[in-house]
């Protein structure tokens, strides 16, 4: 099952995702994690990869359009965790992720 | 070129459907011994041409998508995925990466997987009648 569980330290949020990420669930996973971003505004926002078994390009989307927002609340985003399979659509994006 | 099985399946463009399209295309493909990471290819090669045909061919509607998966000698798979959409005036613009129609939550890079995770890509598209999305794949580890 797709699922993303928020935590929150301080100045610094972190979204673990996990299940697969296409465009019915990155619409489902945007909703969530927005709502805890506009309410909190955290200097750092964390995408944990590290459960996700499936995604496509609605899942770099995602990274993008949360990178916008938090950009605009004056964050930045941080990826983390993605296991291989994802790496390879990650890389197509030149988006790094983080150990 | 007769293909030695096929399967067609049609369904409406809701977006729930994409998890199915992908799976049941992976679950016929599994006759010609994929390797996993083949499989995760095809996976979401199928993933980005059906999510194409529910956010853009009919972006403001419900229609049909039909998706035809045909399996030929030497082990090739042959995709087909069709819709009666709104079609795409250039395709050669279509297909460049980043480029979208798309908003703020789509990176326009839908066309650039499928050609970077299948050996082949073919697109066809009238504008006001719908477009139609081969792709290709040799399969298994020989
Ligand atoms: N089936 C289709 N019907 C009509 N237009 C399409 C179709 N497929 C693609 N397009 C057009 O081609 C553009 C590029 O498609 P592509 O999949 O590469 O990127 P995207 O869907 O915009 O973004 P992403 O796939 O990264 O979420 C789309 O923005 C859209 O304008
Ligand atoms: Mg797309």
């Amino acid at each position: 099952m797709t699922q993303v569980i928020i935590c929150e330290d301080g100045e610094n949020m972190t979204a673990m995702l996990s299940g697969e990420i296409d465009h019915h669930w990155a619409a489902i996973l945007r909703e969530q994690i927005d709502e805890r971003v506009r309410a909190a505004s955290p200097k750092t926002l964390t995408l944990d990869f590290s459960g996700v078994t499936f995604m496509d390009s609605s899942g770099i989307g995602l990274i993008l359009g949360r990178h916008r927002l938090i950009n605009s609340l004056g964050g930045i985003v941080v990826v983390q965790k993605a296991p291989r399979e994802i790496q390879r659509m990650l890389s197509l994006a030149e988006i790094e992720s983080k150990e | 070129m007769k293909p030695i099985n096929t399967v067609k399946f049609t369904f409406p463009s809701r977006s729930v459907n994409e998890g199915f399209a992908r799976s049941a295309v992976a679950a016929f493909a599994a006759q010609a011994d994929p390797t996993l990471d083949q499989l995760a290819d095809i996976k979401t090669a199928v993933s980005e041409a059906v999510t194409n045909c529910i956010v853009h061919a009919y972006r403001d509607t419900i229609g049909l998508i039909a998706v035809t998966v045909s399996f030929y000698e030497e082990n090739e798979l042959r995709i087909i995925v069709a819709d009666k959409g709104c079609g795409i005036e250039d395709v050669q613009q279509a297909m460049q990466p980043l480029f979208t129609t798309g908003g703020e939550e789509r990176a326009g890079l839908g066309f650039a997987v499928m050609e970077s995770f299948m050996d082949q890509i073919k697109v066809s598209s009238k504008p006001g009648r719908g477009t139609r999305v081969t792709l290709v794949k040799k399969l298994g580890s020989r």
